[in-house]
């Protein structure tokens, strides 16, 4: 603080509760929406309290789902959307120290040739080679499995460099003490890299979480079979009903529900997350 | 640079090997795919291919839904990336002030980055419902008639909240950090100088920012051009009239829905292009360092 | 099928009793028939399953018609394909020029030794999935029409007869703007399908032709007309119409925001679908629903002339053994037999298939039990079906709808007139349709 301002500071105030209003008012109103019936839809302009059906229609919700627009119950979709999210980050961080594992205490020929294959992902997008990519998937059979869900999006470059970054900061006199004692690469990997990248592992953790989780285009396109549907996937179709108007509180319910898990995560785990953001600045 | 190294052959190939395969199955491959086809035309089931070379990128620069679909963008991105730095901007400054209070305020500003864009893109979509949302009705009283199923400022607007919204929180984090490195010496002296906090903002912090809003540019951008693709598809599905039809929700529109591979194959290519054109930049003039 | 369903009793007690006696065939159908009509659907196929032991057809949902359709064709390029995929009908004319990849119905019947009549369908129906030889291509499932459906309650409180539904388009206005200054409703009529029903019905309608070349019926080399004085003058007065508050857009494709309106009594008038009249009926829980044919303009000659269909049609996919092709052929003939037919008919308001389904829900007294279910099949066979009336067939078509929607909307937006808009709409289908030719020459 450079000078006591009691105005300033008490616009500061009012700038962040406004903030924080802005921030939480379309959750708010999804949430409002989510415990009225139909009806309070078609009658005009939606309610700004809660209402009384809530309980309804989140049990119907996560009991029966909704049948007309082919979406099972939503304990399924979470179920998947949890699964994604999970083999999507314990993937992405297994297979990225392991590389930068190999980048970092190994010189071998093509080295650079190898950093720059994963570097590269870095520019392709899904978006920009979706037609392709959904091409191999298929040949390969993986539509409609949760290995054709998770593994096409599992390489990451982000990941490999943080990993590399962790490991160049770890001093020498470490590997050099390990190759004294006689361990191999791998013990040496084991039981100190992996220890020591703790908290670099719980952080990115974090981060790769909320990105499987929110993914969207990809479940889109490699699930037709509704057993595979993700939650944030399966909002859409929701949404979307021919010559009927959406039932807003079962879509509501639905969003509400999808974006709980992962927002608990980074209220729960903020100082994880925050560190995690940073260092992979992505 | 590690001067103590193993010294395997096969042990480092071992090791990279699942994530070499997974780039080169998943990202390589098709990519290269992407790239043969766009100089090709083929009909929907892949029954007769012709080459033809450079007739897809020809027709794609001549066609003015192309160019509007760039121009869409252009504005997209600069709306999103403006609203939401400068929104993300205005609460740091307040946080910054705060001593007690502020990990609080964190807490609640920065949860959004969690829900996902399709989720973010619904919620508005339902808030801006012409019939039954809310900002529509408050909209009325003011004297206007919103309308984004038709008009195609309101629905660009839309999509620009629903994706500035969520992103808020990213640039928020960033600009704390930023603010936190500020030595508070400069604005002290400052201070002493009589610079009030409008004249210390713009002559002190903001310039000393300029790394940070740099950074969150690309960044911005970057997740203007890929990551909005749910926000758009969820809710205006690029109507009315291509007016939200932004480059990544073409090629998919084009090559998914409409079949025509060949076309939506080089706008990939462009894509790609404009990609590495965007991740040359954050490497060379944000100093993340790449060699090793 | 008659033998089919004479055995079924029989055959549903084998099957029970042995299970594991014989081998089934199994087939995929890929559909897109979400919520009332899938479970209809499914409820259909497992009467057919269940009325032999020798096939199984397995009926998945896709999604809408345009994602069930993308997916087939993607399933076809990784050589997943599904026997049998239903296909709505502007996607006709990209599965008709994909000749290695469909195997035509009539063939197939033949190939399979079915006893097949193609004569027995209403021609009205399959003349748009025929070919310039008058083979039958796909197999038609669910048709419908756009009708004009009414809320009899608004028009009374307007001081309208509830019994009389508008015939013109005049009438419409007038009608329109004495249920809204009588306050009876705020908005005159919405309409689902702007392509479908204010264009191409529009156009068939009015005897106006859509495309040349038969409506693209006689070949790939075809042009969009829909540029013409009628149509012209038609979206001119809805955009009017439109700023006036007498019509109210629903939003493009199948046009989501329209039904709403209509149920929560905003506007009194609504057209879309035969098929949506199940849904109308029990949106439609405060007031009584009349039923009209489409209204038209009385001074343009030869209109009303007979409107067409919509809908979709069951397509054979090659790449399958011959016992599943023989599996789709007895399927076939389940599912056009008068009994299936007629019942799918009744139930979902699509259009009956065959005259024998049409004369036996006459029989069974539907028509005047439920009034109004009928109009669709009179405005269908108002008149026998001219060159600009019998439907259309270009290439590329799933994307032209698209881009007639996003016309409408310039037009309504006020970025231009209807003249300028339809003259894209012509210039942009156009360049679709020959990209088409190119790829498909």
């Amino acid at each position: 603080m450079v000078e006591k301002r009691p105005f300033l500071h008490l616009l500061a105030h009012l700038v962040l509760i406004l903030g924080v209003l802005i921030v939480a008012f379309p959750v708010w109103l999804a949430f409002v929406a989510s415990t009225h019936e139909p009806t309070a839809f078609t009658s005009g302009v939606i309610p700004l309290l809660p209402g009384s059906n809530g309980v309804e229609t989140y049990a119907t919700m996560l009991g029966t789902g909704m049948s007309t627009s082919g979406a099972p119950p939503l304990g399924l979709l979470l179920w998947n959307s949890f699964v994604m999210a999970m083999l999507i980050a314990v993937g992405k961080i297994a297979i990225s120290i392991l590389s930068a594992f190999a980048i970092v205490y190994f010189r071998f020929p093509l080295r650079s040739l190898a950093f720059w294959c994963i570097f590269i992902t870095l520019m392709l997008p899904v978006e920009v080679r979706i037609v392709p990519t959904f091409k191999v998937v298929a040949d390969l059979g993986l539509l409609n499995s949760y290995a054709g869900l998770t593994v096409p999006l599992i390489a990451s470059a982000t990941a490999t460099f943080l990993f590399r970054q962790v490991f160049l900061t770890i001093p020498d006199e470490l590997t050099e003490a390990a190759r004294i004692d006689g361990a191999g690469p791998m013990k040496f990997f084991r039981d100190i890299l992996v220890p020591l990248s703790r908290t670099n592992i719980a952080a990115l953790f974090v981060i790769l979480f909320i990105y499987g989780w929110n993914q969207y285009l990809w479940p889109l396109l490699v699930t037709t079979d509704a057993k595979f549907y993700t939650v944030v996937a399966a909002i859409k179709r929701m949404a979307e009903v021919t010559d009927a108007q959406p039932q807003w509180n079962f879509v509501m319910a639905t969003a509400v529900m999808a974006m709980l898990p992962p927002v608990l995560v980074v209220i729960l785990m903020q100082r994880l997350f925050v560190k995690g953001l940073v260092e992979t600045e992505k | 640079m590690k001067r103590t190294i193993f010294g395997h052959r096969l042990l480092p190939w071992l090791l990279l090997f699942p994530q070499l395969a997974v780039t080169f199955v998943f990202f390589l491959w098709p990519a290269g795919q992407a790239a043969r086809q766009s100089f090709l035309r083929e009909d929907a089931f892949g029954l007769k291919t012709e080459f033809v070379g450079l007739a897809n990128y020809a027709a794609l620069f001549r066609d003015p839904l192309y160019l509007n679909s760039l121009q869409v963008t252009v504005v997209f991105s600069v709306a999103v990336a403006v609203l939401s730095m400068g929104t993300a901007l205005l609460f740091a400054l307040a946080v910054d002030r705060m001593l007690r209070s502020a990990r609080a305020y964190t807490t609640l500003i920065v949860w959004p980055y969690a829900v996902a864009p399709a989720i973010a893109g619904i919620m508005w979509w339902f808030i801006f419902n012409p019939t039954i949302g809310i900002m529509p009705y408050l909209l009325d009283i003011a004297g206007y008639d919103w309308n984004h199923g038709i008009d195609t400022t309101d629905a660009m607007i839309l999509v620009v909240i629903a994706s500035s919204w969520k992103q808020i929180s990213y640039n928020f984090l960033f600009f704390v950090a930023g603010l936190q490195a500020i030595p508070a010496s400069l604005r002290e002296a400052a201070a002493i100088d009589g610079a009030g906090p409008v004249k210390r903002f713009f002559t002190v912090t903001f310039p000393l920012l300029s790394p940070t809003t740099f950074f969150l540019l690309v960044v911005n951008v970057t997740y203007t051009l890929f990551d909005t693709f749910p926000v758009i598809h969820a809710t205006t599905e690029g109507g009315p009239a291509q007016s939200t039809n932004i480059l990544v929700y073409k090629v998919f529109v084009d090559g998914f829905i409409g079949l025509n591979l060949g076309s939506s194959a080089a706008q990939s290519v462009v894509l790609m292009a404009i990609v590495i054109a965007l991740t040359a930049i954050q490497f060379r003039w944000i100093e993340r360092r790449v060699e090793y | 099928m008659i033998r089919n369903l004479a055995v079924s009793g029989l055959a549903l007690a084998a099957s029970m009793t042995a299970a594991a006696a014989q081998e089934r065939v199994e087939i995929q159908w890929w559909h897109a028939m979400g919520g009332e009509l899938g479970t209809k659907l499914e409820e259909i196929v497992k009467g057919y399953n269940e009325s032999q032991d020798q096939y199984t057809v397995v009926p998945s949902f896709k999604g809408t018609y345009p994602e069930t359709m993308t997916a087939a064709i993607a399933a076809f390029r990784a050589n997943e394909q599904p026997t049998i995929v239903q296909v709505f009908e502007v996607g006709t004319g990209t599965m008709m020029a994909a000749k290695g990849a469909i195997y035509p119905v009539y063939q197939l019947m033949q190939d399979a030794g079915e006893d097949f009549d193609p004569s027995s369908f209403l021609s009205a129906v399959v003349g748009y999935y025929t070919d310039t030889e008058g083979n039958m291509l796909s197999m038609p499932f669910n048709s419908s029409t756009p009708i004009l459906y009414y809320n009899k309650d608004v028009f009374e409180k307007a001081g309208l007869d509830r019994e009389t539904p508008p015939t013109t388009w005049a009438e419409v206005v007038d009608f329109s703007q004495k249920i809204m200054e009588s306050g009876a409703a705020p908005c005159g009529f919405t309409t689902g399908w702007i392509s479908w029903v204010q264009l191409e019905n529009l156009s068939a309608w009015h005897n106006q032709p859509i495309g040349t070349l038969e409506n693209g019926f006689g070949g790939l080399e075809a042009e969009l007309t829909v540029n013409g004085p009628v149509q012209v003058q038609h979206w001119t007065n809805l955009a009017q119409w439109q700023k006036d508050g007498i019509f109210q857009y629903g939003g493009p494709g199948g046009g989501n925001d329209a039904p709403p309106k209509f149920y929560a009594q905003e506007c009194a008038m609504y057209m879309n679908s035969s098929a949506s009249r199940a849904g109308v009926v029990a949106n439609a829980q405060d007031f009584e629903v009349g039923y009209g044919m489409l209204p038209y303009y009385d001074d343009v000659e030869g209109a009303p002339q007979n409107s067409i269909i919509g809908g979709a049609t069951l397509w054979v996919l090659q790449g399958h053994d011959e016992e599943e092709y023989k599996a789709a052929a007895d399927f076939f003939t389940y599912l056009s037999s008068p009994e299936v037919q007629a019942d799918w008919h009744q139930f979902s308001g699509y259009l009956p298939i065959t005259q024998a389904a049409y004369d036996l829900s006459t029989e069974q007294g539907f028509y005047d039990q439920n009034p109004g279910t009928d109009v669709s099949i009179k405005q269908i066979t108002l008149n026998p079906p001219t060159e600009n009336s019998k439907g259309l067939r270009f290439g590329n078509y799933v994307q032209i709808r698209t881009v007639i929607d996003e016309e409408f909307q310039a037009l309504l937006a006020g970025q231009k007139h209807a003249q300028g808009a339809l003259d894209a709409v012509v210039e942009r289908g156009n360049a679709l349709i020959r990209e088409f030719e190119a790829a498909n020459k």
